[in-house]
């Protein structure tokens, strides 16, 4: 068989192919957004982004009552969006299998917490499978899809950073020839979740957990590795490779079903040593079920429950002489992720800074207008947020704190979960202020489109929602849209409109310098003409990654200058200069 | 470097350097090559400006994804500061290979902070082996300053096993048509500098 290098989530897309799956759904979400991508070069799925996670849930389940296989995926955060329907699936279980994949993010290195998804399938009583790297991300996969037909349930898939955005060698499995036959077919006992249908569910559902537990004790993919020594290990996940490099030759119980436990299997395995260590990422999920075994281990006490597993955290938890680095003997500079130069939101938070708003924030690359020097963000909770909290918060506050309360929240977050909150405050009568960054784009993910966009996943045309239509029919009087590059525009517009007490959204519009589709016109690059500077800084700050300060010497007192390779000719630096030091650059 | 043993390179630099393309090449030709290869990396956040990193790891059969601390055989740095950041993750009597540039990050460039001086030769106070590159010259002598991601990965071919043809078949893989001249043309001049 063809052998290949997969990320976890390439394989997983793959594995979906393979699977014959033909109903594809998600929102995007760092580290879970490749699959969907991926999936769109196997021509026999549909695949398509919703609107949020519960939606693509939905439109999954849809698919699968209809007899079709299903894949839907989202970051960790995504299930909390889509828990209501998952729980109650639950219940109903399956026509076509439906495979829910959860990429879970450790470390946040690209999130809001550091959730571990693990404890969903348990509450909401659904197997979860945890592959160790590419190959099982495909083979697990394929097999959940199996498994969530053979016992009548949705099959959960968690993933992580390092599984989703690692590669590793793989070897392809055979497509299936023929795809399910889809039809229409009624069996509201099973369907239909109200409560004298659901009384009937809920018992089958723990006995299907009780017959998954016995059935997976004699599965390949939990499998005991024989070793050395008195201490028997049990890992899943990526926690297992971090295991095999720490403690190279000792025995393991490596599982890939992490809910439900194979409780035979786990007795056997820990009646045969004298310690058992429990070695998991994030929460003591199987150590806590272990001991509610009577089976006393080792786990969190030593490993850490916070941010993500790694070779040497592992070695220094278990204090195996970990070697003496190399030290660095002064602080060094950060350099965080920063708004690219060109940005269309640049100019906004440059505008809230100046006026002092109390901004209530969102998720998305605008979340970095929290960063100094544009330092206009006061809180960020989930997606959607920003504007419940802005009703919230005018609710309580005097009439002059009132004025300075406004939301900012993206496009496709405004799609997400933005419209709910909105439509509440103009419901509750509120006084605030809303700004939707419109850059015709999910950005922070990569460049996704959404029904604001008017692409398709597939890269095709379709209908775009019209924003101001929208929030006029929610009830919204004043609505207007601003070019974010006018910078004293914007800035007068915000002005304004934070003055009204009614409550008003404004529409920046400009679609990010990164976008995928051929809109953007070509812009030169701006030159500081280092005679007119007057070292004033007021370009600086706008914190573009274009410009830096060159610092003076002797008599000079310094110069700003622009990088022509970086700069995108926006010109928003050009409108902060008093002294007309910007220009476009001399051709040479 | 033989192949009984797991061999790791660290890649570090600044977000759009195209660090990941070049590890996205090195590993392909190291599977190609015959050897049991994993590569982690971050996405999302990191497409910013912000510091980027790829571990790539080879060998007969390798575990974890991430390269633990203190066992990089080779530190690959696309940009000083970067390169002097990850600097605990190197063995003391590994190489260092770095590309003489310096980006200014965020606070450097707003005359808040200050850029470390003289990187290279704290580098070298660590470090056995520490080559500087001069990679931005060699881009631009290829025709794109872009291209500096496959000069330095010309620069490091010379010390791995892979061919010539093996390493050109990945590059032809992996690096879009209209820019596939300009990079076959950075890498043989990255091929000059021996590491």
């Amino acid at each position: 068989m063809q052998k290949t290098i997969l990320s976890g989530n390439e394989a997983i897309a793959r594995a979906a192919f393979e699977a014959g799956v033909q109903v594809a759904s998600a929102y995007p979400g760092t580290p879970s957004t490749e699959i969907l991508e991926n999936i769109t070069q196997y021509q026999r799925i549909d695949a398509s982004w919703s609107p949020n996670e519960k939606v693509a849930l939905e439109v999954g389940i849809g698919a699968c009552f209809g007899g079709a296989r299903a894949l839907v995926t989202m970051k960790h955060v995504g299930v909390n969006v889509a828990a209501d329907p998952l729980f109650t699936l639950a219940y109903t279980g399956v026509r076509g299998g439906l495979v829910l994949v959860v990429a879970d993010d450790p470390e946040m290195h690209s999130s809001q917490n550091e959730q571990d998804s693990r404890n969903y399938a348990k509450f909401a009583k659904v197997p979860m499978f945890e592959p160790a790297d590419s190959q099982e991300a495909l083979d697990f996969t394929r097999l959940a899809f199996d498994v969530s037909e053979q016992f009548d349930a949705p099959v959960l898939l968690r993933s992580t950073t390092r599984i989703s955005h690692s590669k590793s060698v793989v070897t392809l499995g055979t497509p299936v020839a023929e795809l399910a036959e889809t039809s229409l077919k009624r069996d509201p006992g099973k369907f239909v979740m109200l409560p004298g249908n659901a009384r009937i569910r809920h018992p089958l559902i723990e006995q299907r957990l009780e017959e998954m537990a016995e059935w997976a004790c004699d599965q390949p993919f939990n499998r005991i590795e024989e070793g050395e020594g008195e201490i028997g290990i049990i890992t899943a996940g990526v926690a297992y490779q971090y295991t095999r490099e720490v403690f190279p030759d000792a025995p393991i119980l490596k599982l890939g079903l992490v809910h439900p436990l194979p409780k035979r299997l786990i007795r056997e395995f820990a009646a045969r040593f004298k310690t058992i260590y429990v070695i998991e990422e994030l929460d003591p999920f199987i150590e806590e079920q272990v001991k509610a075994m009577g089976i006393p281990v080792i786990g969190k006490e030593k490993v850490p429950i916070c941010g993500e597993l790694t070779p040497w955290r592992l070695r220094k938890a278990f204090d195996l002489n970990p070697l003496e680095l190399a030290e660095i003997d002064e602080p060094l500079p950060p350099r965080p992720p920063n708004m690219c130069p060109g940005c269309p939101h640049r100019g906004v938070f440059h505008g809230l800074n100046r006026l002092k708003a109390f901004v209530t924030g969102d998720i998305g690359c605008y979340t970095l207008g929290f960063m100094p020097p544009l330092s206009a963000m006061d809180s960020c909770i989930c997606m959607g947020a920003s504007i419940g909290n802005a009703t919230g918060l005018a609710k309580v506050l005097k009439a002059e704190e009132q004025q300075k309360v406004v939301a900012v929240i993206g496009d496709s977050t405004f799609l997400h979960t933005g419209v709910n909150g909105l439509m509440d405050m103009v419901y509750a009568d509120s006084t605030a202020t809303v700004i939707i960054l419109d850059n015709s784009t999910t950005g922070m993910t990569g460049r996704q489109d959404n029904p604001a966009s008017g692409y398709a996943l597939s890269g095709q045309k379709t209908y775009q929602v019209d924003l101001e239509a929208l929030c006029r029919s929610l009830g919204v009087k004043h609505v207007h849209t601003v070019d974010p590059y006018l910078l004293d525009e914007t800035r007068n517009l915000i002005r304004e409109e934070m003055a009204r007490p009614e409550v008003s959204v404004i529409i920046t519009r400009r679609p990010c310098v990164l976008i995928k589709h051929d809109v953007l016109e070509k812009r030169p690059p701006l030159c500081v003409d280092a005679d007119k500077c007057t070292a004033c800084k007021a370009c600086l700050k706008l914190g573009c990654p274009a410009i830096e300060w060159s610092p003076g010497e002797g008599e000079s007192k310094g110069f700003a200058k622009v990088d022509r390779l970086l700069c995108m000719g926006c010109s928003v630096c050009m409108q902060t200069c008093k002294f007309g030091a910007f220009g476009v650059c001399d051709e040479k | 470097m033989k192949s009984d043993v797991v061999t790791n390179i660290l890649m570090v630099g600044v977000g759009g350097q195209g660090t990941l393309l070049a590890s996205e090449i090195l590993s392909e030709v190291l599977m190609q090559a015959g050897y049991d290869v994993k590569k982690a990396e971050v996405h999302g956040m990191a497409q910013r400006g912000g510091s980027v990193v790829s571990h790539v790891r080879f060998g007969k059969k390798v575990f974890s994804s991430i390269i633990p601390e203190g066992e990089a055989d080779v530190l690959f740095g696309f940009e000083l500061l970067e390169t002097y950041r990850y600097l605990s993750l190197v063995k003391p009597e590994g190489t260092v290979v770095v590309n003489n540039l310096r980006i200014a990050p965020p606070s450097v460039a707003l005359g808040q902070r200050t850029y470390p001086a003289e990187i290279a030769d704290k580098l070298q106070g660590h470090v056995k082996n520490v080559q500087l590159v001069e990679g931005q010259q060699l881009a631009e002598e290829a025709g794109n300053p872009r291209t500096v991601n496959t000069v330095l990965l010309g620069a490091l071919s010379n010390a791995l096993e892979p061919t010539q043809e093996q390493w050109v078949a990945a590059i032809k893989n992996l690096v879009p048509e209209r820019f596939l001249e300009v990079n076959l043309k950075a890498f043989e001049l990255g091929r000059t500098i021996h590491t």
